[in-house]
C-alpha cells in the first residue's frame, strides 16, 4: 500500500502537467480526453434539455398553442437524438470508462491512446452533422428515423443527421475496442478477472454491444442514404422493398444500445453500493455474469418494439419470450445490490443517495418494461406515453441518476476538490422529487391512452400534464445547480485528498489528481475487489469517515 | 523485459515491451474486423431476406451477371491475397526489397479488381440497371420488375462498399510502400505490414462470399 | 501465449493459393449445372472451405490465441442470429392467417 500523500497540490497531475489549448486538443492522455468527452456531452445534454424544455411548455395545454405540429416533431425529434447519440451513448463510457478504465486496472493508459483521441475528434465532428441538421432547419422523422418517411416524405435535413449519427457510431465502435483490448491486455499483475472491479465488467459488457452492433447500424444508415439520395428501393413498398426490414436492422443495434445506456450505470452503482456500505457487492461472480448475460440476451429481443408494425405472430411470441429473459440478469443486479446493503455500515454521502434512487427508478423502469415485454399490454400502450415514461425512467432514472453518482463520487479523483456537500444533496434530492413528478404521471397518461408525439391533447389530460411539466421545472433546478456547484469547486472546494471515501480500487490508491502516467510505479494486486472489511479492520488506513469501526 | 536493442522509437510508453505492444494491436485488429463482419452481414441479411421473397425476379437479375468478369476478379483478388501474405512473410524477415515487390504486387492486383468492377458497373449503366428513375429491366416471367431492382440496390450497395474498402486498402498499401521505401520495418518492428495484411486478407474474405451469392447460385436456374 | 513457433512458410501459402484457385474453377463450373436447390448450397459450402483457408492460413487464425478465435466465432455466431431471428419473422408471416378462424 503506498503512502496517503497530503500535499497532493505541489505533485504533478495530469492537469498541471502541461497548459494552454494545444495540450488538451492533442492530448492522447486517456484522462484528458474523458474531461474533453465530459465538457462535450454536457453541452449536448443542455441542448437536449432545452428541447425537452419546449416539449414541456407545448404540452401544458391542450392546444398546440406554443408551436407548429411540424415544429413539434422537430423538437422531439431532436430531443431524441441529441441525447441518445450525443449525451447517453457515450455518457459513462466516453467519460468516465475513458477515465476510469485504464487507472482500475492498474495500466498506464488504454491500449491504443491515438485511436482514443480520433474517436473523440470523430464523435465531434458527427456531433457538428447533427448539428448542421439542427440548424437548417431541423430533423422530424424522430430519433429512430423509420422508413419510408426518412426515406421518401420527410424534408427535413435528414442526410445530415444520418451521416452525423454513423460517424458517431464510428467513436463508440473506437471506445469500445480500446476498453475492450485494455482489459484484456493491460491488466496489472496480479489482477485477475475475479478481482476486477465489477465497474470494469459492466464496461466490458458495453463494449461487446459497441463492436458487435453498432456496425449493423452502420450500414443500415447507408442503405437509408442510398434509398433517399438514388432512390434504391430497398425500404420503399412502391418497389416491393420493405420498410421493416429497416426496423429490424435498426433495433439489432438500437435495442443493444440501451444496454449500452444502461450497463454501464450499474457498473457506477456496484461501485458506490460497496463504497458506501462498506461491503463487498453480494455475489460478485452473479453481477459480474449478469453484464455479460444482459449483454448477450440483448441481442435476442430487438422485435418487441415492432409488435404493432407487421411482423408474424409467431416472431411476435418468440420476441416477447426472449424479453422476459433480459428481466432475470437485470433483477439479479438489483437484488444483489439490495443485499450488499443488508449489515452494510451505510452513510448518506451524495453518489449514495444517487444509488438508492438509481434501485428505485431502474426497477420502477425495468418491471414496466416486462410489462411491455407482454404483446397483450403493448399492444394496448403502444405509442403511448406509458412507453416514454418506461423509457425516461430507464434512461433518465437509470444512466443520468448513474451519470450523476458517477460524477459525485468520482469528482474528488478528477479534480482533486470536494464538492459542496449540502448543495450536491439538495440537489440530488430535486432531481429526484422532480424527476418522479415529470415521469410518473405520464405513466398515467400512457395507461389512460394518450399518444406520443402529438403536440396537442385532449382536455381531460390537462392536470397530468400539468403536474409533468411541474415536476420537470423542477429536475431542470436540480440538473442546473451540479452545474454551478462543480465548477464553483474547482476553485473554491476542499481539496479532497487522495482518497475521501476510503474506497477501495485501484484507481484510489494513486494521488488525486493522478499522475500523466496514473502510478508511479505499476501496481501488484494481491486483494479481491471490494476488500471493505481489510481496508476497516483495526489497524487499516480508515479513520474518520464516522463509520463504525471494530476497536 | 525490455529489450534495449530495439528502436526505442517503435515502443509506446505503455507496453512492456514490442512482443506485448504487438500482441495487442494484433488483437485490437481483429476486433476491428469483428466490427467488419457485422457491418457485411447487416446487407448480407437484407440480401438473404429478399431472395427468399423475391426469387424469381432474384434469379433474372443474378443471370444478368457477367460470370466471367466476376472469376476473373475472384482469381485476381486471391492473387492479391497470395501476394499480400508474402510481403508480410518478407518484411517479417526483414527483406525490404521483396517486401516492396509484393506489396506493389498486390497494389497492381487491387486495382485490376477495381478496372475489372468498373467495366462492369459501366455495363450495368449502359444496360439500365442502375436503381433508381432510369431504372428499366426487359422482364418475361413471373415477377414485378422493381424487385429486379431492389437486387441491383443491394448488389450495388455490396460490391460498392466493398470495393470502397479496396480503395482504404489500396491507400494503405502506398503508406506501407512509403515506409517500407524509408527502411522503418525491421525484424523487430513490422506490425503496420501486418495489420494491414489482416485487412486485405478480410476484404478478400467478403468478395468470396459476394462472389458465389451475386453471380453463382441462381445462373442455372431456370426460373 | 504469443510464441509463433509454428510459422507458415511459404510453401504453405502457395499451396493455400494452389486450393483457392481450384476451389474457385470448381466453383464456377458447378454454377454451370443446374442443381437446384443443391446449388446455393454446393457454391457456399465451397465459399466456406474458402473463407475458413483465407481464415486459418493467411490470416494466421490457426496460429492465434483462444482469445481471437473466440472473438471470430461470436461475431459470426451474432451475425447467425441476426439472420436467424430476422427470417424468424419474415419466413412465418403467412401463418398467422391460418389461426384466423374465418379464413
Amino acid at each position: 500500500m503506498e503512502t496517503i500523500s497530503h500535499t497532493s497540490q505541489a505533485k504533478p497531475n495530469y492537469l498541471n502537467a502541461d497548459y494552454g489549448l494545444k495540450s488538451w486538443l492533442l492530448t492522447t492522455d486517456h484522462k484528458r480526453i474523458g474531461i474533453l468527452y465530459l465538457i462535450s456531452i454536457s453541452v449536448f445534454f443542455v441542448l437536449g434539455g432545452f428541447f425537452a424544455m419546449l416539449i414541456r411548455l407545448e404540452l401544458l395545454t391542450p392546444a398546440g398553442d406554443l408551436v407548429l405540429a411540424d415544429t413539434y416533431n422537430k423538437l422531439f425529434t431532436m430531443h431524441g437524438v441529441v441525447m441518445i447519440f450525443l449525451f447517453l451513448l457515450p455518457a459513462i463510457p466516453s467519460v468516465f470508462g475513458n477515465f476510469l478504465v485504464p487507472m482500475m486496472v492498474g495500466a498506464k493508459d488504454l491500449a491504443f491512446p491515438k485511436l482514443n483521441l480520433a474517436s473523440w475528434y470523430i464523435f465531434m465532428i458527427g456531433a457538428g452533422f447533427i448539428m448542421y441538421s439542427v440548424i437548417t432547419g431541423g430533423l422530424d422523422t424522430g430519433w429512430t428515423f423509420y422508413t419510408p418517411y426518412s426515406t421518401t416524405y420527410s424534408n427535413s435535413n435528414v442526410v445530415a443527421a444520418a451521416l452525423g449519427v454513423f460517424i458517431t457510431g464510428f467513436s463508440s465502435i473506437f471506445t469500445g475496442l480500446n476498453i475492450i483490448v485494455t482489459v484484456h491486455r493491460m491488466r496489472a499483475p496480479g489482477l485477475t478477472w475475479r478481482r476486477l472491479p465489477l465497474f470494469i465488467w459492466a464496461h466490458y459488457a458495453t463494449s461487446v454491444i459497441m463492436v458487435l452492433g453498432t456496425p449493423v447500424l452502420a450500414v443500415t444508415i447507408v442503405l437509408v442514404a442510398l434509398e433517399r439520395l438514388f432512390h434504391f428501393g430497398i425500404f420503399d413498398a412502391r418497389y416491393g422493398g420493405d420498410p421493416l426490414l429497416f426496423q429490424h436492422l435498426f433495433w439489432f443495434y438500437s435495442h443493444p444500445a440501451v444496454y449500452i445506456m444502461i450497463l454501464p450505470a450499474m457498473g457506477v452503482i456496484s461501485e458506490c453500493i460497496a463504497c458506501f456500505s462498506r461491503k463487498r457487492v453480494f455475489g460478485y461472480d452473479f453481477v459480474a455474469m449478469s453484464s455479460i448475460a444482459i449483454a448477450v440476451l440483448g441481442f435476442l429481443v430487438w422485435a418487441h418494439h415492432m409488435y404493432v408494425a407487421g411482423i408474424s405472430t409467431y416472431a411476435a411470441l418468440i420476441f416477447s419470450l426472449l424479453t422476459f429473459f433480459v428481466a432475470i440478469p437485470s433483477a439479479v443486479k438489483v437484488f444483489n445490490w439490495t443485499a450488499t446493503l443488508y449489515k452494510g455500515s451505510i452513510t448518506f454521502e451524495t453518489p449514495m443517495l444517487y444509488v438508492f434512487a438509481f434501485i428505485g427508478l431502474f426497477t420502477i423502469g425495468g418491471l414496466t418494461g416486462v410489462f411491455l415485454a407482454a404483446v397483450g399490454i403493448d399492444l394496448h400502450v403502444t405509442d403511448t406515453y406509458f412507453v416514454v415514461a418506461h423509457f425516461h425512467y430507464v434512461m433518465v432514472g437509470g444512466t443520468v441518476t448513474a451519470f450523476l453518482a458517477a460524477l459525485h463520487f468520482w469528482w474528488p479523483k478528477m479534480t482533486g476538490k470536494m464538492y459542496p456537500e449540502n448543495f450536491s444533496k439538495a440537489s440530488a434530492l430535486l432531481v429526484f422529487i422532480g424527476f418522479n413528478l415529470t415521469f410518473f404521471p405520464q405513466f398515467l397518461l400512457g395507461y389512460l391512452g394518450m399518444p406520443r408525439r402529438y403536440h396537442a391533447y385532449p382536455a381531460e389530460f390537462q392536470v397530468l400534464n400539468v403536474l409533468s411539466t411541474a415536476g420537470a421545472s423542477i429536475l431542470a433546478v436540480g440538473f442546473l445547480m451540479p452545474m454551478i456547484y462543480l465548477a464553483w469547486s474547482l476553485q473554491y472546494g476542499k481539496d479532497a485528498g487522495d482518497n475521501p471515501w476510503h474506497a477501495a480500487g485501484l484507481e484510489w490508491k494513486t494521488s488525486s489528481p493522478p499522475p500523466t502516467f496514473n502510478f508511479d510505479e505499476t501496481p501488484t494486486v494481491t486483494w479481491e475487489a471490494y476488500n471493505y472489511d481489510e481496508i476497516d479492520a483495526p489497524g487499516g488506513p480508515t479513520h474518520n469517515k464516522g463509520v463504525e469501526v471494530a476497536g | 523485459m525490455p529489450d534495449n536493442q530495439v528502436a526505442t522509437q517503435d515502443l509506446k510508453h505503455h507496453f512492456a515491451d514490442l512482443e506485448h505492444q504487438k500482441a495487442t494491436s494484433t488483437f485490437g485488429m481483429w476486433i476491428f474486423l469483428i466490427t467488419e463482419i457485422m457491418f457485411f452481414g447487416g446487407a448480407f441479411a437484407a440480401y438473404l431476406v429478399y431472395r427468399l421473397y423475391y426469387f424469381n425476379a432474384w434469379v433474372a437479375g443474378s443471370q444478368t451477371m457477367e460470370i466471367k468478369l466476376g472469376a476473373i476478379n475472384t482469381v485476381v483478388l486471391i492473387c492479391s491475397s497470395l501476394t499480400m501474405v508474402l510481403s508480410v512473410h518478407f518484411a517479417k524477415l526483414g527483406k525490404r526489397k521483396l517486401t516492396a515487390i509484393c506489396l506493389l504486387l498486390t497494389l497492381l492486383l487491387g486495382c485490376t479488381f477495381l478496372g475489372v468492377k468498373a467495366v462492369e458497373y459501366h455495363g450495368h449503366w449502359m444496360h439500365h440497371e442502375v436503381p433508381g428513375p432510369n431504372f428499366h429491366f426487359e422482364h418475361e416471367g413471373n415477377y414485378d420488375p422493381h424487385q429486379v431492382m431492389i437486387f441491383f440496390s443491394l448488389y450495388f450497395a455490396m460490391t460498392g462498399l466493398h470495393a470502397l474498402h479496396m480503395i482504404i486498402g489500396a491507400g494503405l498499401l502506398i503508406w506501407l510502400l512509403i515506409f517500407n521505401a524509408r527502411g522503418r520495418f525491421t525484424p523487430e518492428y513490422n506490425t503496420p505490414v501486418e495489420m494491414v495484411g489482416l485487412y486485405w486478407h478480410f476484404v478478400d474474405l467478403v468478395w468470396i462470399y459476394l462472389f458465389p451469392l451475386l453471380y453463382l447460385i441462381s445462373h442455372s436456374h431456370n426460373g | 501465449m504469443s510464441s509463433h513457433a509454428h510459422h507458415p512458410t511459404v510453401k504453405t501459402f502457395v499451396a493455400v493459393w494452389i486450393a483457392l484457385l481450384v476451389l474457385t474453377a470448381v466453383t464456377v463450373y458447378v454454377a454451370t449445372l443446374d442443381l437446384g436447390p443443391l446449388n446455393p448450397i454446393v457454391a457456399l459450402t465451397i465459399a466456406t472451405v474458402k473463407a475458413l483457408l483465407v481464415l486459418l492460413f493467411f490470416m494466421e487464425l490457426r496460429y492465434s490465441t483462444a482469445l481471437t478465435k473466440v472473438g471470430v466465432t461470436a461475431a459470426i455466431f451474432f451475425l447467425l442470429i441476426l439472420i436467424w431471428l430476422t427470417l424468424s419473422d419474415y419466413l412465418t408471416r403467412g401463418w398467422s392467417s391460418y389461426i384466423h378462424p374465418f379464413h
